[in-house]
């Protein structure tokens, strides 16, 4: 059976809230308008529809738009071997939806990543730490709105964080200077990184 | 019955007498036994491993005891990309190393943070540590490592090492209600 077909069963099967399935380049994409359905919409795809394995969850950020975040679940089926891509889209307002920990074990992980990069929690995850970051980074790096560079941040006897410099340096020769420390500054231009060379 | 005593120095009991400096003869014993302390992070930890292996052979510089407890350590290697997460470990390993001690940042990442210009990545470790040798590269050859720890050894030769064993190091925070036992004081008696 196609990812095509199998699909449409499951949108046959949970009709108000899936869409019409789309497929590009053979890859099938559905989309689920009420982020609450996604457990039972897995189940059913997962026990009735034989996608036996979750590869990834990820999160996309469509920053000045609303609803600003899209969590897409990329599913594949050992029995059939085809992929299915499911799409919901959460609020920011809201930035939480139902955990699937409980039909994949495997999506501890996964969504702990998710929280940590974008801020979007999973309601009844069993163990929602950072999983990149240190406990007690007050940022989430993957959102649009962090600059590329990072941001200051101190959790004392932890980890802490500085800009980082980006094209000002370190290690950029500044022609003119009388001694080797002037003609190879640290940064560039100081008065844009606040901080860079303190530890 | 008579037995003839020979008197004097005895060339074939004591060979090899040499005259020096005690801090020229210190520098000398730890110049050629530079412990290494593998602060390996990333790439360039295999070139280090390379360095090691009988290839590159580091044993031929003396410093081919690579520790993994900083406490037996004489020179941090910092190989690879220190991350923020990683830098205050980092920090209190070299801070668990017995003076004297020296660092090496090995590699792009180690000195200026590389590639990286990243919300993760620490700018060169030398925003915590104070580095004696850079190594450009990514990664660095192993003849490059090579080179830095010769030129290290060199900075070993010329330290003052008489000068620095007289100096006390910094004292250590006591716990509070700690009996201090004075050693008896010369200047009384």
């Amino acid at each position: 059976m196609t990812a095509f077909e199998l699909a449409d069963k499951l949108r046959v099967q949970f009709p108000t809230v899936l869409g019409v399935p789309s497929e590009f380049r053979g890859e099938v994409t559905i989309v689920l308008s009420d982020p609450e359905q996604i457990v039972e919409v897995c189940k059913y795809a997962k026990e009735q529809l034989g996608f036996e394995m979750l590869l990834d969850i990820t999160s996309i950020d469509n920053y000045g738009q609303e609803p600003r975040w899209t969590v897409v679940y990329m599913l594949y089926s050992l029995k059939h071997r085809c992929h299915l891509r499911i799409k919901t889209d959460v609020t920011e307002a809201r930035s939480e939806l139902p955990t699937v920990t409980g039909i994949w074990r495997g999506a501890d992980w996964h969504e702990r990543e998710v929280y940590d990069m974008m801020g979007i929690r999973f309601r009844g995850h069993p163990d929602l730490r950072r999983i990149l970051m240190w406990e007690g980074y007050p940022y989430f790096p993957l959102r649009k709105d962090f600059p590329l560079a990072g941001r200051s941040s101190e959790v004392p006897g932890v980890a802490f964080s500085r800009p980082a410099p980006m094209e000002g340096g370190p290690f950029v020769t500044m022609p003119g200077g009388k001694d080797a420390i002037e003609r190879e500054p640290r940064v560039r231009n100081p008065q844009n990184q606040e901080g860079v060379s303190e530890p | 019955m008579t037995q003839t005593v020979q008197v004097g120095y005895d060339s074939k009991a004591e060979p090899g007498i040499i005259y020096t400096r005690v801090d020229a003869l210190l520098n000398w014993f730890r110049q050629y036994s530079l412990w290494p302390m593998p602060m390996g992070l990333a790439c360039c930890a295999i070139e280090l491993m390379a360095t090691g292996a009988s290839r590159y052979d580091i044993a031929r510089f003396g410093a081919e005891v690579m520790r993994f407890s900083p406490r037996q350590s004489d020179v941090m290697i910092v190989s690879g990309t220190v991350t923020y997460k990683m830098a205050l470990v980092v920090k209190r390993l070299y801070e668990q190393m017995a003076e004297p001690k020296w660092v090496i940042a090995m590699g792009a990442c180690a000195s200026t943070g590389g590639m990286y210009r990243s919300y993760a990545v620490l700018q060169g470790i030398d925003n915590l540590l104070p580095v004696d040798f850079y190594i450009s590269g990514c990664p660095p050859r192993p003849e490059a490592l090579l080179e830095a720890l010769v030129q290290l050894q060199k900075k070993v030769r010329r330290e003052p090492v008489l000068a620095t064993l007289k100096r006390p190091g910094p004292a250590l925070p006591r716990p509070a209600g700690a009996q201090i036992i004075a050693p008896p004081d010369a200047s009384a008696q």
